[in-house]
């Protein structure tokens, strides 16, 4: 079914989701309480899992709500349990911590809309049967953009008229950074893995030939 | 069908009237899913639990099999009084049922019942279903940590670790069918498995019946459920996280539980057991022909028929993995909290990762599949796929540049062609615009 909503409730829906995000985004910063916040984190990446869904894409929303609201809010919340001494721990940032977080935050803030204003499909009225791709393959073209085809190059490639079908520079999809990262990830895990274990204690009586074994 | 309630309604095709209404009516439908479902079930796991205990089980409310034990059970719950710990954290006290439920419930908007019935059409559904499910385990720590109390704590961080180690390999399990399929979308999943049972994903090949008991089991944990039910042991722990928990909102984490084990069985049901095809094709073009060509929008009687058994059939299924799960949980004892990160770490996440890259290499190397021999079923060549387009925008593959090259506003192709054709083509071959004379 094509959601076609009209664009009234489709602005009411966005001012929601955008609000609940802010609103709670906020709630994080004012509160004290550290599960407290958690949870005021998890309804804002929620919300903003909703604009995902709002906007048609499905994949990345679901992958916002898989990866920020599952995966790191249930690790940050075993983490503040596992190291909470007193029961109601409270968080009481001191004045130079403000003035630190208020310069990176509101420089990241100038970074991000400067980025968000300088693509120039995002400032100019676009018309009503483009924003009418709604139930799109969203996954379809991350992935194949995975494997090496970018979906949203396609006309610059066919303008440029070239001769074989072979891909450019700059075309060459996720594939290797993804994988990079993904052993880099394995390596830090195994590392975690190994600091983590138990140690066990090797018995002094009969010393080896000074190779260890493992 | 927001259209059609805009017409009965006398309103402009577009109005907003029909989506919400629209909406109201799938979200109250799938909320009469898990609340039945639940009533259902709880009555079912107290007559099953008395019957393997050699007891007969509830017998005296709403006759001789007593099936209106729960509703009278629900009662109980409504008047008893609403219960707050003066240690708890009282906001979160009270908001952590609601978010448990609400997990379990979202899930419920991307899952089929049958051929197009489905609340919201979500082209990632398997992934949706599972992101959403991986919330529910929030409202369990969220209600641990808000009672105050130590075994609720003791049960939510039981739950944290077990739920944390049992997403890996449920993740694998599920990635098996999906890839076989060639798509997430649980609606196309169903359809591709479509015939007689032996076109079912838990037949296709060895790999994928070893790793359909593993998801079994670890959806089974993900779902809290006996032999993994730690984070309630109430042999240990009193009742765990709802411990403190009474009335309303204690019946809340019973309804989510409940819905949840529904939703992982469903799970199961599509992703291996061919959702709502039964076992011999009955209302299928070989036999009766009544169900719906794929992609069609017109109504009629027969094809509603075949969806309503469709559906009948999908929970029927559903049902039997709640059973299941039931018999088990009165079966096993429950596991050590040691045991269960073992389980999942030396056994199901090697098993599932062994599984997986046999599955894949057995579709590299074309292993021959009941799949392929299609008993009883022509291979849908469309499914309920809508690929919306813009006309500027490039063709996506080469059927579709023979077949809709005339420019339309917006052309709505389809997916899933004869599954082997599809996956023999490369990539960029398929997706690359057609230029004629292109070619080296």
């Amino acid at each position: 079914m094509i959601l076609l909503a009209t664009f009234a409730v489709h602005d009411f829906f966005f001012m929601l989701f955008a609000l609940v995000a802010c609103a709670f985004a906020l709630g994080v910063l004012f509160s004290s309480n550290i599960v407290r916040m958690a949870f005021y984190l998890v309804i804002s990446l929620g919300a903003t899992a909703g604009l995902f869904f709002l906007a048609g894409a499905e994949f990345v929303g679901a992958m916002q709500l898989m990866i920020y609201v599952g995966g790191t809010l249930v690790l940050l919340i075993f983490g503040v349990m596992l190291t909470a001494q007193e029961r109601f721990i409270s968080l009481k940032p001191y004045g130079r911590d403000w003035v630190l977080s208020l310069i990176v935050g509101s420089s990241l803030l100038l970074l991000l809309l400067n980025a968000a204003f300088s693509v120039p499909g995002w400032t100019e009225q676009r018309s009503a049967e483009e924003l009418a791709v709604d139930d799109s393959k969203t996954a379809t073209p991350l992935g194949l953009a995975l494997a090496g085809v970018r979906a949203d190059k396609l006309e610059t490639q066919r303008g440029d008229k070239v001769e074989d079908q072979r891909l450019k520079r700059g075309m060459s999809g996720y594939l290797l950074p993804f994988v990079i990262v993904s052993i880099h990830l394995l390596v830090v895990l195994i590392g975690a893995a190994y600091m983590a274990r138990t140690k066990r204690v090797v018995p002094q009586a009969t010393p080896n030939s000074g190779d260890n074994p493992d | 069908m927001a259209e059609t309630i805009n017409n009965f309604l006398g309103l402009s095709a577009s109005s907003w009237c029909g989506s919400i209404v629209t909406s109201l009516i799938h979200c109250a439908l799938l909320l009469h899913v898990i609340a039945v479902g639940a009533l259902v079930f709880i009555w079912l796991e107290r007559k099953i639990a008395g019957r393997i205990q050699d007891r007969l089980g509830p017998t005296r409310v709403g006759g001789r099999f007593g099936w209106l034990q729960t509703l009278a059970d629900g009662l109980k719950l409504i008047t008893k009084e609403d219960l707050i710990p003066a240690e708890a954290d009282r906001m979160l006290f009270k908001l952590a049922p609601y978010v448990a439920f609400m997990a379990s419930f979202c899930a419920y908007l991307a899952l089929p019942f049958a051929d197009g019935w489905v609340g919201q059409h979500v082209n990632t559904a398997v992934f949706f279903v599972l992101a959403v499910l991986g919330l529910e385990v929030f409202g369990v720590i969220l209600a641990g940590y808000a009672s105050g109390s130590k075994w609720s704590l003791f049960g939510a961080i039981r739950e944290a670790a077990q739920v944390v180690s049992y997403e890996v390999p449920l993740g694998l399990c599920v990635v098996v069918p999906v890839f076989i399929c060639g798509t997430m979308n649980l609606v196309t999943i169903a359809n591709k498995q479509a015939g007689l049972f032996t076109n079912w994903m838990v037949f296709h090949d060895p790999f994928t019946f070893c790793i359909f008991w593993v998801y079994f089991t670890c959806a089974t944990a993900s779902v809290n459920r006996a032999p993994f039910d730690l984070a309630e042991a109430e042999s240990e722990l009193v009742a765990g996280f709802h411990t403190e928990y009474s009335g309303l909102r204690w019946s809340f984490f019973f309804m989510a539980e409940y819905g949840s084990m529904f939703l992982v069985s469903g799970l199961a049901t599509i992703l291996f057991f061919g959702g709502w095809h039964g076992p011999i094709p009955l209302f299928g073009p070989e036999v009766l022909g009544w169900s719906y060509e794929s992609l069609s929008s017109d109504w009629r009687l027969t094809g509603y028929l075949a969806n309503l058994a469709g559906c009948a059939n999908f929970i029927l299924k559903a049902s039997l993995g709640v059973i299941v799960m039931i018999w088990v949980r009165w079966t096993f004892p429950r596991l050590r909290i040691d045991q269960v990160i073992t389980t999942c770490l030396k056994y199901c996440v090697p098993i599932a990762a062994v599984c997986f890259l046999g599955a894949l290499v057995w579709e590299a190397i074309d292993l021959p599949s009941p799949n392929d021999w299609g008993l009883m079923s022509k291979p849908k060549s469309t499914v309920r796929e809508n690929w919306v387009l813009p006309a500027k925008q490039v063709p996506v593959n080469e059927e579709t540049t023979q077949r809709d090259s005339a420019a339309k506003p917006i052309a709505t192709l389809h997916d899933g062609h004869p599954r082997r054709p599809t996956r023999r083509t490369p990539l960029s071959a398929s997706y690359l615009p057609q230029q004629p004379g292109g070619d080296q």
